[in-house]
């Protein structure tokens, strides 16, 4: 007589795998998160150092060599005005950086304001988003050149137009957010457990919208660096005596079609800046998405 | 003294088709200690007698009127930097969502703590302190580590007892339970029926418990105020409610409960019975007994007259023309 086994599987479904270290675990899972924020510090660093990395005076003028293409004295060639292609754009990094990120705070605690204000009380709603309404029926490039056009190129004035033609999307996404979270169950309880609405807005409301601010942040980050690059290449930005790389590829357009790298280096920093940022953006969004089942 | 007085109260909402009557003429008393339960069908105006009670409607399209009296207080006319003082400081509140009533962003440790720092004006140390306090008298295990935990990291039981100990956190004189288990399953609505009934015995709250589920009433009421298309229908102790339900509607409601051993069989007897009709519509002012187009004593007088509230036997108060009739059966 054979007794018959009972064939009973056993063995754990997940075979042990090798241990990821987190650093490697997150590289798995956010590989856009990894690649735009590792692009961007270089970025940053490029800019911050700037003084130390570029080879020469951005602004020293040498005649005799101007129009070079590129050797191993000028990497990225000479203007028409001799100065060093190379240390203009390592040095316009600043600019457009600076322009990015201080629009991005500005317009993101405008429409933060404005939004929270217009979500939590319905009679600024009406005025405030019409107010928005009016500021986006503008296209945000025409309105900068008109805000820009009245207060005069700095660097300063060129941040201010670019917030204000960008803040009412975030206003418009902040309110969204507010309507949707404050018909939840915890916002009751908040007011039941006798908070004031300006509390409520503050401690329960706010953290509730962090995500989407964030990820919309950097889309303005990126939308304002091209909108900077644009008043500069039609003289409407940052005065010329400070290099940027809407500035170079504006100074580069009347020789274009003989010297193409004056105005193919800037526009590299540029396009590479600007996708890593929405490279960011885009990993973030997936990140802080609760919906997303990337997590498993 | 009664710790709460409700006279006349009467709640209306704007609507579009003019006004929704959510509460028309409800009276009752509550004293300290004391649990009281108010049931009803859905939209019989339960939840909104208490919300008019924590004046949490809408201002702009809800009407109260008649007068809710809080510790000699009439709340009706306090104004609102007077109301959110009690607000959860007075008179705590337990949802019915226990899933959703937490924000997801804060710990829960926070959630508790905010009601005390902004109450009794502890510090963040002191607040954290007596959150943890309050998490162990709600039986969460390892209070210490669960105060730092969000609420998603919770069960559906967990956050009702959370929610209860924020509710609870600063020692209320009044406790509004609305449906607080009816998202649970029954052993965990028991345990926290258990647990609310614990606490009342040792911090002498009392307790308005809102509720469709009629033997959650026979485990911890010691009254009941019985609801029907916003009015009180009857109201009587919860033993003499059971064995001596005297209005058509309570006994209506009473008749619904499935009783353990009744079968699917042919057998009428047994078979689970409904109240025929529906709840009248709130749009239309009815002039005589709101229950009068589903009774089945139903005559002329009650079409056209409603019947008063009135106290038929000493505790035992009901709105019906025909409980004469019924006392001498």
């Amino acid at each position: 007589m054979t007794i018959k086994s009972n064939m009973i599987a056993t063995g754990d479904l997940f075979p042990s795998e090798p241990r990821r270290g987190r650093v490697a675990t997150f590289v798995r899972r956010h590989p856009t998160i990894v690649a735009g924020g590792g692009i961007l510090f270089l970025m940053v660093l490029i800019a911050v150092f700037a003084q130390w990395i570029a080879t020469i005076d951005p602004d020293k003028i040498a005649p005799i060599k101007r129009n070079r293409e590129p050797t191993a004295e000028f990497w990225f060639g000479t203007d028409m005005l001799g100065r060093d292609l190379f240390s203009r754009v390592v040095y316009g990094a600043r600019v457009s950086l600076l322009v990015g990120f201080a629009v991005a705070v500005c317009a993101t605690f405008l429409g933060l304001v404005t939004g929270l204000a217009a979500g939590a009380y319905r009679r600024l709603d009406m005025v405030i988003m019409r107010l928005m309404d009016g500021l986006m029926s503008v296209p945000p490039i025409l309105l900068a050149i008109a805000l820009m056009a009245a207060v005069g190129g700095s660097v300063f004035n060129v941040i201010l137009a670019i917030s204000i033609a960008e803040f009412p999307r975030m206003s418009r996404l902040v309110r969204g957010l507010v309507l949707s979270i404050r018909e939840q169950a915890y916002i009751d309880g908040a007011i039941a457990s006798g908070s004031s609405m300006p509390k409520i807005i503050v401690k329960h409301i706010l953290p509730n919208t962090l995500g989407p601010i964030m990820v919309q942040a950097t889309y303005i980050c990126s939308a304002a660096m091209i909108t900077e690059a644009a008043l500069s290449f039609i003289g409407a930005g940052t005065p010329p005596s400070i290099p940027s790389w809407g500035g170079i590829m504006n100074e580069g357009r009347m020789l274009w079609q003989i010297k193409p790298y004056i105005i193919l280096f800037p526009a590299v920093f540029l396009s590479l800046t600007v996708l890593a940022v929405n490279l960011l953006g885009d990993g973030l969004r997936d990140a802080l998405d609760p919906r997303a089942a990337s997590r498993i | 003294m009664p710790i709460l007085n409700v006279s006349e109260l009467r709640t209306h909402f704007r609507g579009e088709r003019g006004p929704v009557r959510a509460v028309e003429n409800v009276s009752f008393t509550l004293e300290s200690g004391e649990t009281i339960a108010i049931v009803g069908e859905s939209g019989s105006g339960k939840s909104v007698t208490s919300l008019s009670i924590m004046r949490l409607l809408a201002g702009g399209r809800a009407r109260s009127s008649g007068r809710i009296e809080f510790l000699g207080r009439d709340i009706l006319s306090l104004g609102e930097a007077e109301m959110r003082k009690i607000r959860g400081n007075e008179i705590g509140m337990i949802f019915q969502e226990p899933m959703t009533s937490l924000n997801p962003v804060l710990t829960i440790g926070r959630q508790i703590a905010e009601t005390l720092i902004l109450h009794q004006h502890l510090s963040r140390a002191q607040a954290r302190a007596r959150a943890i306090e309050m998490l162990r008298l709600v039986d969460i295990p390892a209070a210490e580590q669960r105060i730092d935990e969000y609420p998603h990291q919770l069960s559906g039981g967990m956050r009702q007892r959370v929610m209860i100990a924020m509710a609870l956190a600063c020692e209320p004189k009044l406790l509004i339970a609305d449906e607080p288990t009816t998202a649970l399953d029954v052993t965990i609505q028991a345990q926290v029926l258990e647990l609310m009934a614990d606490l009342q015995k040792r911090t002498g709250t009392a307790i308005i418990l809102i509720t469709h589920d009629l033997g959650v009433v026979a485990d911890v009421a010691d009254r009941v105020i019985v609801m029907y298309a916003g009015r009180t229908v009857e109201e009587a102790t919860t033993k003499d409610l059971f064995l001596h339900p005297l209005h058509p509607y309570t006994r209506g409601l009473l008749a619904t409960i499935a009783k353990l051993g009744s079968s699917l069989d042919d057998n009428a007897a047994s078979r689970l019975t409904e109240i025929p009709g529906q709840v009248p519509s709130l749009h239309e002012s009815i002039p005589g007994c709101a229950f009068a187009s589903r009774c089945p004593l139903v005559t002329d007088l009650c079409r056209h007259t409603a019947p008063s509230f009135e106290a038929v036997e000493p505790d035992h108060k009901v709105a019906c023309h025909h409980v004469e009739r019924r006392l001498q059966a």
